[in-house]
């Protein structure tokens, strides 16, 4: 019996890294290429540890350009393949990720991120361009394993890169998970991959980010292939999104987080409403397509408080869905540990619940408790 | 009257032709010059006079593809005035 | 003196070189006359058929003025980035190790934008075979100086010469990599004249000969002219070639079963091999 057999198949305690790596292999990701960053070092061992086994390939590339590139020529012979980094190692693949958008490969990227100030990159797309990928934000490793999968199915279904966001808890935290594959139904053919068969014949493949066509075929073009790619995300947008709500019907404040720190706002909203406060979450669970509908469903609470760590990047995408219905406040910020690559005193239920009770007693104006300083540095 | 024999000969696609002239300085035998005919591109293209080889070398230089090579099976003998 | 006719097929003769290469749809294209890089392709693709590889061939192309030959080379391509065709060969080959791979980059995106990615991709001994078109400017975009333009050599910012005080040394690209273990097959070839041409035939053949047979990395360099990027008259391309950048970027073997050659040995044999081959067109012909 390999290992894979033994850690994916039976419930176990998993570190989240490990299991994002086992559940990207059942759902048949033969590819991966990385470079070592904290928090996402720990994807790349278990993928080195394990593609082998199934007779994949894993390469720990001389740089981020390298890992991405490679991704990039695994896809193009129609395997399923994945690369990743924290948000720094991802500024470095922008190009590559906007291009491959536009040569329509289906790449996974995972994002163990610091924090979640990477919001604005995955969801408004780092790179150049009218490109989006979808992008996937697990709540617990639970979720992650499932997110995965799904994130490699919609990555073929749509010819779309797919991304999932997590974080230094989503890579260090263990659960007791099992890693059942899942099927998600069927995907198109990629007869559009290549292997050098159609080489010779007149008809050869071009997998190309720029819209052109082999001499003989009619002319595609730049702009009509740049905005069929537009309308094949606007089909995305309609289908794809994908929200946790609850306790909403008579919220008086509603608090919408996603990732890790929904876990907690989750928790707290709970222990609120046995309380007898009035209050309801909206979790994305696709950060792109945003859920709007779900948010919106919010606004006809007193408050909207978004609680975030980092400056305040989802709450743009919470007031654009409420519209001006409900006033939006911030209740999160930058709270991180002596590393910067970790979680900070922000994330904590006592916390949380005060700033979530601040605006729920006294409105979208009232006074928030001071954030809660790190105590610790780095040197 | 004197005669010049051919082994070879080519055949030119004057149209694809964009007068770089490199075929001019590679042929051994010296036997492409360019004329004075402007294709549909307005450029310049070679003209061949007797004494090819066939060796092929105006095709290895051309960067338009403009020359398909042929050696005879029997040389060809042209007659030109001395 | 009369001119012959030339415009239809002779009779009683047999061809002995094709129009365009079996696998280019076209020989139509829009790069500037007197251009090398056609005839670099030209080597690439026949090549390939010569070994009778085409249904196991991939290609990867950069970006440069080449790029748009992927609209006829009859081969399946994938397009990279700017300098990064050598890692996406790699995906490619590890996923299909019976494929032969290729990339075709010119030097500013081999040399300036992905220098870390042919190093990289030759060090790791990846089983492909990187084809460079080296003509010293950055052609697509203007003319523009690269890592590998020499001192002395006109581009649009060198307009009188390279200074090394002002642009610092090139690079010399082929003998870096030769001193990397993980590449078995290294070659210079250049296109300034017919036996050039085919003496860098025979260098390609050796590459893809090597990545057959799993050696480990292979590199063709093709000094290749750019009298558009010089500003010299388009007749001038091939001698200026090889007075500037084919004096620095010495034509040859620089690697073959793991031994490294010297700059003397190069010129010895590149003295010799001009010579053999001004013979035997003199004789009629390369045949190959």
């Amino acid at each position: 019996m390999t290992t894979i057999a033994v850690r994916g198949a039976e419930r176990r305690l998993l570190e989240g890294s490990e299991a994002i790596a086992l559940a990207s292999i059942a759902a048949g990701c033969r590819f991966f290429a990385g470079y070592p960053m904290t928090p996402f070092t720990e994807v790349l061992e278990h993928f080195a540890r394990y593609l082998p086994e199934v007779g994949g390939t894993c390469i720990n590339a001389e740089s981020e350009l390298e890992a991405v590139g490679m991704a990039w020529g695994a896809l193009a012979t129609g395997a399923r393949a994945a690369t990743g980094s924290t948000g720094q190692g991802l500024s470095l693949m922008q190009e590559s990720f906007a291009e491959i958008t536009l040569a329509e490969l289906p790449l996974v990227i995972f994002n163990l991120a610091r924090g979640q100030g990477d919001y604005f990159q995955a969801t408004r797309g780092g790179g150049h361009g009218d490109y989006r990928h979808l992008v996937l934000a697990p709540v617990d490793i639970t979720e992650a394993v499932e997110l995965t999968q799904l994130a490699f199915h919609l990555a073929d279904r749509w010819r779309n890169p797919v991304l999932v966001y997590g974080d230094y808890l989503t890579a260090h935290v263990e659960e007791s998970v099992s890693v059942d594959p899942i099927d998600f139904g069927p995907v198109p053919d990629k007869d559009w991959a290549v292997d050098g068969a159609t080489t010779g014949t007149g008809h050869a493949k071009l997998l190309s980010p720029l819209g052109l066509a082999r001499f003989g075929a009619e002319p595609i073009g730049i702009e009509a292939h740049l905005r069929r790619i537009v309308a094949k995300q606007h089909e995305i947008e309609r289908a794809e999104a994908r929200a946790e709500t609850g306790y909403l019907d008579d919220a008086e404040t509603v608090v919408v987080a996603f990732g890790s720190p929904a876990r907690f706002v989750r928790s707290v909203v709970r222990d609120l409403r046995e309380a007898g406060e009035r209050v309801g979450f909206v979790r994305p669970i696709t950060l792109w397509p945003f859920p709007a509908d779900a948010v919106a469903a919010a606004a006809g609470a007193r408050t909207v408080a978004v609680f975030e760590l980092s400056a305040g990047q989802l709450i743009d995408d919470v007031r654009l869905a409420v519209l001006g219905r409900a006033p939006v406040v911030g209740i999160g910020g930058i709270s991180t540990d002596g590393s910067g690559f970790g979680v900070g005193r922000l994330l904590d239920v006592e916390t949380i619940r005060d700033r979530v009770l601040a605006v729920h007693r006294g409105g979208a104006d009232a006074a928030l408790p001071p954030l809660p300083d790190n105590e610790r540095t780095l040197w | 009257m004197t005669t010049i024999t051919s082994r070879g000969t080519v055949r030119i696609d004057t149209e694809a032709c964009k007068g770089c002239e490199l075929c001019i300085t590679a042929c051994p035998p010296r036997v492409l010059t360019m004329g004075s005919d402007l294709n549909r591109a307005g450029f310049h293209s070679p003209l061949l006079e007797p004494g090819c080889t066939g060796c092929a070398a105006c095709l290895f230089v051309c960067p338009d593809f403009c020359f398909e090579v042929y050696r005879y099976d029997q040389p060809v003998v042209t007659e030109v005035a001395s | 003196m009369p001119t012959l006719d030339t415009s239809t097929e002779p009779s009683g003769a047999r061809r002995v070189g094709d129009l365009t290469p079996d696998l280019l749809l076209t020989g139509e294209h829009h790069l500037c006359p007197g251009c090398g890089e056609p005839l670099a392709l030209r080597c690439l693709l026949d090549t390939i058929t010569d070994l009778e590889v085409t249904t196991q061939t991939i290609g990867v192309v950069g970006i440069g003025c080449y790029t748009a030959f992927t609209t006829s080379i009859d081969v399946d391509l994938v397009q990279a980035l700017h300098g990064r065709a050598p890692s996406v060969a790699t995906g490619i080959k590890r996923m299909r190790p019976d494929a032969v791979v290729f990339t075709l980059q010119g030097d500013g995106d081999m040399v300036n934008e992905g220098l870390q990615e042919v190093l990289h991709t030759a060090a790791r001994g990846e089983a492909v075979t990187c084809v460079l078109l080296n003509n010293g400017v950055f052609g697509e975009t203007g003319g523009h100086m690269t890592a590998t333009t020499v001192l002395g050599q006109r581009t649009k910012n060198t307009i009188d010469g390279r200074e090394a005080e002002y642009h610092g040394y090139p690079i010399l690209i082929g003998d870096l990599i030769s001193r990397l273990e993980g590449a078995s097959y290294v070659a210079r070839g250049s296109v300034h004249n017919a036996g050039a041409v085919a003496r860098t035939k025979k260098m390609v053949r050796r590459a893809l000969e090597s990545q057959r047979r799993g050696d480990g990395f292979s590199f063709v360099e093709v000094l290749t002219m750019c009298p558009t990027g010089w500003f010299i008259p388009t007749g001038e391309g091939p001698e200026y070639l090889h007075e500037t950048l084919g004096a620095v970027h010495v034509m040859g073997e620089l690697k073959v079963d793991g031994r490294v050659k010297t700059t003397d040995e190069l010129h010895t044999e590149n003295v010799a091999r001009q010579r053999e081959v001004e013979a035997r067109l003199a004789a009629g012909g390369l045949d190959g």
